[in-house]
């Protein structure tokens, strides 16, 4: 065991004093792989900041429910889940009958994040404030109903849109408004943008693949001579793979690597403009790079790939008896 | 003890380099190996450390059948034999330490003690101080040392070399011969070719003489 560690200890150093002997070479690949990999790495990083971005700005989608203004007005009771036919019953009461027997519905649903009640009082205060005001100000009555804002704990689309189909059967709600239409289609865009990132990094992954495998070929017909002698010195196939396969990994750590900082500069030019265009939108948002996890993703990602080029170039170059 | 029993060799091409040789060189002896150009002396060689395998008859060191070896179990052969073939096959891009070290390299053997060995390798073949020149700045002669140095740094009990006086003049050819007896005399079999048998007469070595493949003398 500690032989072993010794010889890969040798096989490391061996393939990182080829590299350092060619520094141009090493570097062009290098450079190679890392802008390759920057694309779909970068293209990541900005689906990531899209979400986070698309959370900030409309906080959690909501839910609207709207209470039947008729049951509310009118003392006809007949539309009322809680009519009790007591003409003399205060408009009022009838208000806050429908509202508490939604509000334990509500209190019910075990998807709910919270709900509000906004009666119909304070939505016209609030339009009047937005600069409507002058609008309504024309009607002889509050035209708008009470509502429950309601927000859910999952922003998966299709679980509010069967909860909203269900409440849409309550009695008593007049209308059940799902802002859900936009969350869908972001839904859907982020889903897309994350399938073509995928598709980038493989088929770039590929090509990264097939510059490694030629490298290693190459690497292999300078080193006939080396490789020769060794197996007639009692070398073992192992022996001779080693230095191949440390010299993938390491290029592709290295291309990792140039990667990482072609993302990295990226973000720091554009971070100052995207604040600022934030800014034109009235919201705070700053463009963050790749957190720890995901830059030694790319880097792994990208020794992965050295090593699986290295591995099929030796399985085609050095398997043929002596 | 090495043994050749019946063995013939027919290369790919369809020509008999071996035929029918059976022959035997007992622990400790100075076998030199003669014949003319073509005569099969390389190819004889190269069944021990199985880089080619008979295509008929059986090989054996010690006992162990090397022509029906595993392919896996080759690198493992190689490590207890000596060799210096017909070119020198030296490493240009490496030092002569280097060099040396290469298969104490192969085995992982531990760099401390693979310093002391490779010294004594140069020593013994009179190149110390040598250590960390480039082969292309030697002469003839001197790769030729560094060759042997590097076949016996592994102390093998068995040396084979293919013509390691080729290319050198007579007096150079004489201190390599010399090289040669010094081991055996420290016990090593040696087995080697050579075009110029006189070169060994000295030691009154066993004579092995090859014609078209066949044995003439053993
Ligand atoms: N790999 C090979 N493929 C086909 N034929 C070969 C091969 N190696 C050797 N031969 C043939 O086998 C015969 C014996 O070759 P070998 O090298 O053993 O002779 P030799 O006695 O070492 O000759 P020399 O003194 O010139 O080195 C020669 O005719 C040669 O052409
Ligand atoms: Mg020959």
């Amino acid at each position: 065991m500690r032989n072993w560690l010794y010889l890969h200890w040798r096989a490391f150093l061996h393939a990182s004093t080829r590299l350092a002997r060619q520094p141009l070479g090493t570097l062009l690949s290098a450079l190679v792989m890392g802008i390759a990999l920057a694309l779909p790495a970068g293209a990541y990083i900005l689906l990531d900041n899209i979400a986070s971005l698309a959370r900030g700005l409309s906080g959690t989608p909501e839910i609207s429910l709207f209470l039947d203004a008729a049951t509310q007005s009118g003392g006809d009771g007949s539309t009322s889940a809680n009519a009790n036919g007591d003409a003399s019953e205060s408009k009022n009461g009838d208000d806050d009958k429908l509202a508490s027997a939604i509000e334990q519905r509500l209190q019910a649903e075990t998807e709910l994040a919270s709900f509000r009640f906004v009666p119909r009082d304070e939505a016209l205060r609030q339009l009047e404030r937005s600069g409507l005001g002058d609008v309504l100000g024309g009607l002889a009555a509050n035209p708008l109903p009470d509502a429950f804002i309601i927000t859910l704990r999952s922003e998966d689309p299709a679980v509010y849109e069967k909860l909203a189909e269900r409440m849409q059967a309550w009695p008593g709600v007049i209308h059940v408004q799902l802002d859900s239409a936009w969350v869908k289609r972001l839904h859907a865009l982020l889903g897309l943008g994350r399938m073509a990132v995928l598709v980038l990094a493989t088929l770039l992954g590929l090509a990264l693949v097939i510059v490694t495998f030629n490298t290693i070929r190459l690497q292999i017909l300078t080193q006939k001579m080396e490789i020769e002698v060794s197996r007639l010195l009692g070398a073992t196939d192992p022996f001779i793979r080693r230095p191949f396969y440390w010299f993938g990994v390491l290029q592709g750590i290295l291309g990792g690597l140039v990667a990482l900082g072609v993302v990295w500069a990226g973000v720091a030019a554009l971070v100052d403009p995207v604040t600022a265009l934030a800014e034109t939108y009235g919201a705070v948002f700053t463009l963050s790079g790749p957190d720890d996890a995901s830059a030694l993703g790319v880097v792994a990602f990208a020794a992965f790939l050295g090593w699986l080029g290295t591995e099929i170039s030796v399985q085609r170059h050095l398997t043929e008896p002596f | 003890m090495i043994v050749f029993d019946a063995v013939s060799k027919r290369y790919a091409g369809g020509y008999t380099a071996l035929d029918g040789v059976t022959l035997r060189i007992a622990d400790g002896e100075l076998a030199i190996l003669s014949g003319h150009s073509g005569a099969g002396k390389s190819t004889l060689l190269k069944l021990l450390p199985a880089i080619e395998r008979p295509t008929a008859g059986t090989v054996r060191i010690n006992d162990q059948d090397v022509s029906a070896l595993p392919r896996r179990a080759i690198p493992y052969l190689r490590r207890n034999l000596g060799l210096v073939l017909q070119e020198s096959r030296l490493l240009f891009d490496r030092t002569v330490f280097d060099n040396v070290l290469l298969p104490l390299a192969i085995t992982g053997h531990p760099p401390g003690d693979a310093a002391i060995r490779v010294a004594a390798a140069l020593d013994k073949v009179g190149l110390t101080g040598r250590e960390k020149e480039f082969p292309a700045g030697l002469s003839g002669g001197e790769q030729q040392r560094v060759a042997i140095a590097r076949a016996i740094v592994n102390r093998p009990s068995i040396l084979i070399a293919d013509e390691p006086t080729a290319h050198l003049d007579r007096a150079y050819a004489a201190e390599i011969a010399a090289l040669f007896r010094s081991f055996n005399n420290a016990g090593v079999t040696v087995l080697i070719s050579t075009h110029d048998a006189s070169l060994f007469a000295e030691w009154s070595p066993r004579r092995i003489t090859l014609a078209r493949g066949r044995l003439l003398e053993a």
